[in-house]
């Protein structure tokens, strides 16, 4: 028997049957549609939560200090004085990966413009600060260091705090605000970030030499946090290493004591995040992947009424010299064609569904080559699976039985 | 005439079906034999074995025991799918309700038994189908589909089917049953050129004794068993019946 042959055989069946066939596929068009929609709703959102903490600074490292006094009171991080100066000078003497390395010391309090006021947070940082986070001034210029080795009463201003204290959209440039009372010179205007991942406005902020900071504000000499980073995206794993060993020897930690400070990369958050889409996207596809089976059900339904339906079909194929494999395959080969001609115009659905989400609801989408070639597969899968009973029930019958079947 | 070589060959040939636990013989000891170029009436009445007897000739079924012939393949000793490529290779069926597919073309219908003989290649399985149904002469019709065509035509487009896979042997199986007399004759004369010009051995099983008269040979079936096995002498020519049927004026 030729497979050419068995394909006529079933091509000219569901031809004969076109409304039928077409009502039989339609579960399987939804269903690889739906498919297809959404996991490229959830692979879109996933894409972009990794956009995003990739504009944070994708090589960024963050140093914290972690409490590692395990009996009597444990101290809140942020009040944990770990990470001094000696750190900072470690780091950029010893570190072979590093890039640049940025000390963070905030305070919030109220700074004020001639009638406007407006609470928000002094950050002390150092002039590598911008370039760790992708940032840049839109005007004017970066804070030297100069300025943090004279604790300069300078500042670069957030967008956030623009508007606040500049209301009518004058200058900024060369202004003086007061922060806690001291007075500020502006001497840079940060360029837009907008909200990070977390929903935090990262425009509302007034960077300051970290001098400045502790010696003029908070009177400190330890750091809340230190940014790092590593010379590219690849290395941040090495320079997370090689910061742990720094750190360690410039806080003389002992073998086997735990680290007094945390690590965290970028790469990191990106899996925290992308795990939690993972979650949604899988989801997504479950729910889809049930109204693929049901369609898959759909199949088989029609597959048995259809074996019913033609058993004097079948009868009459057998005397004329079908074998059971010849019914069988043909059975089988209508389930695999109704099911791929399915999953062809599913995917066409899914990719316009897809479109249409982007365009009207201006959610991220992506559709990614292993979810059409998945849903294929799994067509195919739901064709041979579906079928392969109802064509093994026509394969069986007896064909004196079949061709006297009313 | 041909030469006659023994194409059925049927050797105490019995056949019991279990019924509700009793045993019921449907075919108790037949023996018969049939040569190429004949053409045979079964006759008997219903319960008489006779559609045991065509499931049998027909490679459908097998026999109890006993021993059956075809061409000289041993239809017992075979297996369901030696059955169906023997019933694919020796036999043309012929039904009483034409069992014809529904929207399929008459050329792609008597295509249907070489579709499943992959030594035809598709453009010599187009060119017999044309051959086939030129011989019981639908070329006219070759692309209507069956429900465009009458009983009559559908049971020649049948019979073009069963032609087209070279058969030893034609099964007709009360292939007149559904059609009216006139119709009737048509089909038994076409039955009979293909018998006298092209030499086809034909097996009919009927009930209708009116049929057996245009057969050479009639073999009658009662309670499984032979009860006579004679040959014709007193032969009808269908054309003629025909003839006569339209020479009577209607009324």
């Amino acid at each position: 028997m030729k497979l050419f042959n068995l394909l006529r055989i079933a091509w000219n069946a569901i031809m004969r049957n076109k409304m039928r066939s077409f009502l039989t596929m339609l579960g399987i068009i939804i269903g690889v549609g739906a498919v297809i929609a959404m996991v490229a709703i959830g692979q879109g959102s996933r894409q972009s939560i990794q956009d995003q903490i990739s504009g944070m600074g994708s090589n960024m490292i963050v140093i914290r200090p972690v409490s590692n006094v395990t009996g009597g009171a444990r101290l809140d991080n942020t009040t944990v004085q770990t990470l001094v100066e000696p750190d900072i000078i470690a780091l950029q003497k010893e570190g072979k990966y590093i890039n640049g390395v940025s000390p963070s010391v905030s305070s919030r309090g109220q700074a004020i413009f001639g009638s406007n006021n407006w609470t928000t947070n002094m950050q002390g940082v150092s002039e590598d600060y911008l370039a760790i986070r992708s940032w840049s001034v839109d005007e004017g210029v970066n804070i030297n260091s100069q300025d943090v080795k004279t604790e300069a009463k300078i500042c670069l201003i957030g967008q956030t705090v623009i508007a606040n204290l500049f209301p009518g959209g004058d200058e900024v440039l060369g202004k003086t605000i007061r922060f806690n009372k001291i007075p500020f010179k502006i001497v840079g205007v940060l360029s837009k970030k907008g909200e990070n991942t977390f929903g935090q406005d990262q425009d509302d902020v007034i960077l300051t030499p970290y001098t400045t900071v502790q010696k003029r504000i908070l009177a400190t000499i330890y750091y809340q946090t230190i940014f790092v980073s590593a010379i590219d995206e690849n290395s941040t794993d090495q320079a997370s290493d090689e910061i742990e060993q720094i750190m360690r020897a410039s806080h003389k930690l002992q073998k086997g004591t735990d680290d007094d400070f945390s690590i965290r990369t970028q790469a990191e958050l990106i899996s925290t995040f992308s795990s939690t889409s993972k979650i949604l996207t899988v989801l997504l596809a479950v729910i889809a992947g049930i109204s693929l089976i049901v369609g898959g059900i759909g199949i088989m339904n029609i597959m048995y009424v259809s074996v019913t339906e033609r058993t004097k079909e079948i009868g009459l194929r057998m005397s004329i010299g079908a074998r059971g494999i010849d019914i069988l395959m043909q059975f089988l080969i209508e389930a695999v064609i109704i099911s791929i001609t399915g999953g062809v115009i599913g995917v066409m659905l899914g990719f316009t569904a897809t479109k249409l989400v982007t365009l009207f609801l201006h959610w991220p989408t992506l559709i990614t080559e292993s979810s059409v070639i998945l849903s294929f597969l799994v067509c195919f899968i739901t064709g041979v699976f579906f079928g392969y009973y109802p064509a093994l029930k026509a394969s069986r019958l007896n064909p004196i039985d079949a061709l006297h079947y009313e | 005439m041909y030469m006659s070589k023994i194409i059925v060959d049927i050797k105490d040939l019995k056949r019991t079906f279990s019924v509700g636990g009793e045993t019921v013989k449907a075919l108790d000891g037949v023996n018969f034999s049939i040569a190429t170029g004949e053409f045979v009436t079964i006759m008997g009445s219903s319960g008489s074995g006779k559609t045991t007897l065509l499931n049998i000739l027909g490679c459908l079924d097998k026999p109890t025991s006993g021993e059956y012939l075809l061409d000289g393949n041993n239809v017992g000793k075979l297996s369901k799918n030696e059955l169906a490529v023997l019933r694919n290779r020796k036999i043309g069926f012929v039904f009483q309700s034409y069992n014809l597919l529904a929207r399929t073309s008459a050329i792609e219908n008597v295509e249907l038994p070489l579709m499943y003989n992959s030594s035809v290649s598709a453009k010599e399985r187009r060119e017999r189908a044309i051959e086939a149904l030129a011989q019981v002469k639908l070329s006219n019709r070759m692309y209507h589909l069956p429900s465009e065509l009458s009983g009559g035509q559908q049971q020649r487009v049948a019979i073009a089917r069963a032609l087209i896979n070279d058969p030893v042997m034609i099964l007709a199986d009360e292939a007149t049953g559904n059609l009216d007399s006139k119709t009737s004759y048509e089909i038994m004369s076409l039955i009979q050129d293909l018998n006298t010009l092209h030499g086809k051995t034909i097996v009919f099983v009927t009930h209708e004794p009116d049929i057996a008269l245009f057969s050479s040979r009639t073999i009658t079936l009662k309670d499984g068993k032979i009860i006579k096995d004679l040959e014709n002498k007193d032969l009808r020519d269908a054309k003629e019946v025909l003839k006569n049927l339209e020479a009577i004026p209607a009324e």
